[in-house]
């Protein structure tokens, strides 16, 4: 692992890139990591494109800079990968993870990456176990699988944490079904 | 040990005054500085401290009500941003002349216009000459331990002056960060009660606060005002001893980051100031000679020590997140009003840089470092990182 691990997430406002990004984060601290988590504020409202941040480490982490060389890239709506180079600063090594049922020609065209891509139906997966879209939770569970950067546990653990006193017990339930679901079915 | 929570500054900031329990908080929501009042209100509505908060209809009238609180002896504070303490601003400066101890949390925000919501330093630039206490902070941890310690200096009798809390808006008040927030007991203890000589309901030692005052004795009024400000000194040294205590950090007036030997200095506020860390150490690695000099508290601005930090110091540049028009940036003239006294003077060279919110990365740090190394200078004129052509 190098110095520092850098998850960045792009999606649209409304889809959770903050709260993935802050939820990613915590699952390490709780792993006894250095964390940051901070979110890229424009003029905000729902739909337009966001980007979040999450950097991991064994060490503290002084730096206030944003993520300009990402080892993963998230992208919760590949609709705004039409306007924004979504893989900008992914190494070939990097993996970028997509929000999509197929890996398509026009996918792959749209990410302008070299390197692998990946794509999980995280939409899908939302709109099944919670009957809503917010594809941040099955995205955390592919990326787990693709890197294991932190343990499925400390994210359950995180999510339970969060989202109990606002949501419920039978919610967080269904957010933890997605997050193992979008663990399971990521793919190339 | 304290416990570790991953938060925000913002939410660092309300952790402070949930160990400070204060009396009474009014406040008017503006961007970034919200979250620190969201999460307060929580702390109220759940009944976790016992203040009175008082939802008003402008940052006027929050000032305006924390003075009145204050005057009455309550702790009192308040939290704003930017165009938040524009509007409350003919309260702002009258507060220090009221010799009210008011601890506010200010999450740096550029001024309009244009309309912008990002992180400048224009807003507390702005209120730098009317009397408070400003202390600054470069991450969410300093943001809390900060709010603790100007409690104590600003309420010490021999001070009783106002403060300001500086942080990043958004790159501090919005980042995720692990926090040590230490053991409610200790820092109560540590707070304790607003020290109060004469309060204005002690009906046994009746007094006027605001009285009207004429040229005969409105210089007097202002000296006094000086003479308690030079007191924060040694209020902040004490204070800060006994702070350490608790979480075994130090409270110096400003940080010094690699110094020892360096052929080149970078001074700079806030959050920039750790990824200039991330410079230095980048540069040293390379064994290029630079450090770092991160300002803590501002007003009173500790003139002697800086000099004598930097005295040895080849050449120093200055960063600064906000512009005096038509004039040297607000740092970068206290640095060299610091210097004038020396014999032999480092060169300066004044930087302009993250204006707006405007990401200052690392490398252009480096790139900085290597310019004063270069002496390619110009002590005149201000350079600005990032300008687009």
């Amino acid at each position: 692992m190098k110095e520092v691990y850098e998850v960045r997430m792009h999606g649209r406002a409304g889809q959770g890139a903050k709260s993935g990004s802050q939820l990613l984060a915590e699952a390490a601290f709780r792993e006894g990591k250095y964390i940051q988590s901070f979110p890229e504020y424009g003029s905000e409202r729902r739909g337009a494109p966001t980007v979040s941040y999450t950097k991991i480490a064994e060490k503290v982490l002084r730096s206030h800079e944003p993520i300009v060389n990402p080892d993963v890239v998230l992208v919760l709506d590949f609709g705004i990968m039409r306007s924004i180079a979504v893989a900008a600063g992914l190494p070939d090594t990097g993996i970028l993870i997509v929000n999509t049922k197929v890996c398509s020609a026009e996918i792959k065209k749209l990410a302008q990456f070299n390197g692998t891509l990946y794509g999980v139906d995280a939409t899908g997966i939302s709109l099944e176990l919670l009957g809503m879209d917010t594809p941040n939770v099955p995205m955390l569970g592919a990326l787990v699988k693709l890197t294991g950067v932190v343990k499925m546990e400390s994210l359950e653990i995180v999510l339970r944490e969060h989202f109990l006193p606002k949501i419920g017990e039978e919610k967080v339930q269904k957010n933890i079904s997605m997050l193992r679901k979008g663990y399971e079915e990521v793919f190339k | 040990m304290g416990v570790r929570k991953a938060i925000t500054g913002a939410e660092a900031a309300a952790e402070a005054m949930r160990q400070i329990n204060p009396d009474v908080v009014v406040a008017y929501p503006i961007t970034p500085q919200t979250p620190i009042v969201e999460q307060f209100a929580k702390y109220v509505a759940d009944g976790i401290v016992d203040t009175e908060m008082v939802p008003v209809e402008s940052e006027h009238s929050a000032m305006s009500a924390t003075v009145g609180a204050e005057a009455a002896g309550a702790r009192a504070m308040s939290a704003t941003s930017s165009q938040g303490l524009a509007l409350m601003w003919e309260i702002v400066a009258a507060t220090p002349g009221l010799r009210l101890p008011i601890v506010m949390p200010l999450v740096n925000r550029t001024i309009s216009a244009p309309l912008n919501i990002h992180c400048d330093h224009s807003d507390v630039m702005g209120v730098t000459t009317v009397g408070w206490i400003q202390i600054f902070s470069e991450n969410a941890q300093e943001v809390y331990e900060n709010l603790l310690l100007a409690i104590r200096v600003a309420e010490d009798t021999r001070v009783q002056l106002p403060a300001m809390v500086n942080q990043d808006g958004f790159i501090t008040s919005h980042a995720v960060e692990p926090v040590e927030i230490f053991d409610d007991a200790a820092v109560r203890t540590f707070v304790g009660v607003r020290p109060l000589d004469r309060g204005l309901l002690d009906l046994q030692h009746v007094r006027t606060i605001g009285a009207m005052v004429l040229p005969d004795y409105l210089l007097e009024v202002k000296r006094a005002q000086e003479e308690a400000m030079m007191h924060v000194f040694e209020v902040y040294a004490e204070a800060g001893k006994e702070l350490s205590a608790i979480t075994g950090h130090q409270y110096p007036f400003f940080e010094t980051y690699r110094t020892e030997d360096a052929d080149a200095v970078i001074v700079v506020l806030n959050s920039a100031a750790g990824t200039a860390k991330v410079a230095v150490d980048a540069m040293r690695a390379l064994g290029k000679k630079v450090g770092l000099l991160k300002p803590i508290l501002f007003r009173p601005f500790p003139y002697a020590e800086v000099r004598d930090a930097l005295k040895d110091v080849p050449v120093v540049g200055v960063l600064d997140r906000s512009m005096d028009f038509g004039a040297y940036a607000p740092v970068y003239t206290e640095i060299r009003n610091v210097l004038f006294e020396l014999d032999r003077r480092p060169t300066t060279q004044s930087y302009i840089y993250g204006l707006g919110g405007r990401d200052i990365m690392a490398t252009e740090i480096e790139s900085v470092f290597e310019e004063l190394l270069s002496g390619k200078l110009d002590p005149e004129h201000q350079r600005y990182i990032g300008l687009r052509g």
